[in-house]
């Protein structure tokens, strides 16, 4: 058994930042990552961030992934790291179980637990879309920047959100040909600075379109795709078939927190916030006491707002257990203000009326 | 299939290791996953579907979705998309559930 005060699953922007403000506070955090290295999505993000300075925005997301590295090295005393480490479940008496190693298990028992373990790629439903050379954007991302492999020649993207545009973007870098973008919503849905950077590289992105079909014997060969009317239905004979080797699905993400449905934590499911997720209060804490929960596994956003809400959580669970930061107020009102900041204005309008169904007060 | 130039990314790569799928010599990284070295080495086919024995490949790349499993050193359901290659590796296609032995 491992005793801790606070085990944190999951060692993404929001994990790490929750670690290092818990261990701030002086409580023995124990962070739990199932992959050999730590930064979560953010080791294959080679874009530069928006957000405001203390999100570390114009800085590229496998730097911030360093930088947060530091500060939690700054911590060592009261920080155990352990990767390689699954969690795989949690029990009535507040246990969790984890796998090291793929081979053995072990016991955790924490006096509070924060989940971040993210969000995982949605899937399109469309017919052949289990041929091999159909991948999720961000694996694509993750082949191409961190492995350095090329997923193909020629790719269809389907979806311009933002990861959608910054994938496309990022193929080009590394000479992979994007024959056009597609979206089955009328509008462009990620920033029109990135849009309008792809569209001056020659890129067509149709809007309104949608995948027919996919074509090929054991991997995708073509991609046929149609014209949407304004009731989404699909107008015959607007069909354009593309030679690819790659389909990219980059249709957005939803939150993984299996561990607490398991755990027993009400959850509402909220679209703005794209799945399944945990009613919380102002402190993330969910209505399981002494469980909290940062990141995208309470609703997908953004790098910048996990890493915030990391912080938060940290050092409202420290506090929680007893272990409580010398400046705790002006901490808070600080993280609370960058969250609000991040969410303000149009952009954030679903997200703030997504959150607003599930925080109790 | 491997990128060599790369306007903001130099890619630190491992030692150069052999491994086997289907038998078949091939040559990958240290540091990087079996899925990524089988792409590399152009193949797409990781294994296929229960019933209808349709091809599969990768999907999510980072161990959520189980599209990638595979047999390695005899050991079936491997998520290869997040297992490091290593020297020597044998990795086959699986058939079917695998077993447990
Ligand atoms: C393709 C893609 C592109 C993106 N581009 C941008 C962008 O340009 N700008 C931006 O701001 N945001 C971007 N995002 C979103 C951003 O990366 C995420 O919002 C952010 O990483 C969320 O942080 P997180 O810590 O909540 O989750 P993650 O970064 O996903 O980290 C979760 C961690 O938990 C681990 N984990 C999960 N389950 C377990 C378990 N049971 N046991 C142990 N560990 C576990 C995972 O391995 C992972 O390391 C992008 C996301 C994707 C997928
Ligand atoms: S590709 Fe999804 S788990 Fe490996």
């Amino acid at each position: 058994m491992i005793n801790t005060d606070i085990a944190i699953v999951g060692g993404g922007p929001a994990g790490l930042c929750a670690a290092i403000s818990a261990a701030e506070s002086g409580a023995k955090v124990t962070l739990i990552e199932r992959n050999d290295e730590l930064g979560g999505q953010l080791v294959k993000q080679t874009h530069m961030f928006f957000g405001s300075e203390k999100q570390y925005a114009s800085t590229r997301g496998i730097d911030i992934s360093d930088i947060l590295l530091e500060k939690l090295e700054g911590h060592k005393e009261n920080v155990t790291i352990m990767k390689n480490t699954t969690v795989l479940g949690r029990y009535e008496d507040g246990v969790i179980t984890g796998m090291i190693d793929e081979n053995k298990y072990l016991k955790f028992n924490p006096e509070a637990l924060i989940v971040a373990t993210g969000a995982t790629e949605k899937f399109l439903g469309f017919p052949n879309n289990d041929l091999p050379g159909i991948y999720g954007a961000g694996a694509v991302q993750t082949l191409m920047n961190v492995y350095g492999v090329k997923p193909g020649d020629k790719v269809l993207m389907v979806g311009a959100g933002n990861i959608g545009l910054i994938v496309s973007y990022q193929l080009m870098q590394a000479g992979v040909k994007v024959e056009a973008i597609i979206d089955a919503a009328p509008n462009i849905g990620g920033y029109l600075v990135h849009a309008s950077k792809i569209r001056r590289m020659g890129v067509p992105i149709y809007t309104g379109h949608t995948v027919k079909e996919a074509i090929g014997s054991d991997h995708l060969e073509k991609a046929v795709i149609w014209q949407l009317d304004d009731k989404w239905q699909p107008i015959e004979g607007s069909e354009k078939e593309y030679d690819v080797d790659v389909m990219c699905v980059s249709v957005g993400l939803s939150p993984l927190n299996e561990l607490l449905v398991m755990a027993g934590c009400e959850m509402e499911y909220v679209p703005e916030l794209s799945g399944n997720v945990p009613l919380r209060n102002e402190d993330y804490e969910t209505t399981v006491e002494n469980i909290f929960v940062a990141g995208d596994s309470c609703g997908v956003e953004e790098a910048s707002s996990a890493m915030v809400e990391g912080y938060l959580a940290g050092l409202t669970a420290a506090a929680k257990i007893g272990k409580i930061h010398p400046q705790y107020e002006e901490k808070k009102a600080d993280y609370i203000k960058q969250l609000d900041d991040l969410r303000s204005g149009p952009v954030g309008k679903h997200i703030r009326s997504g959150i607003d169904k599930i925080v109790r007060r | 299939m491997r990128i060599e130039e790369h306007p903001i990314l130099k890619f630190k790569r491992g030692k150069k290791i052999k491994f086997k799928f289907e038998g078949k010599t091939m040559e990958g990284y240290e540091g990087e996953t079996v899925a990524a070295a089988l792409h590399a080495n152009g193949i797409l086919v990781l294994g296929e579907s229960l019933e209808k024995h349709r091809p599969r490949g990768f999907y999510c790349a980072i161990g959520n979705c189980s599209s990638c499993l595979m047999e390695v050193d005899g050991i079936p359901n491997v998520k290869t998309c997040v297992t490091k290659l290593e020297e020597g590796m044998e990795v086959n296609k699986q058939k079917g559930k695998g077993e447990l032995k």
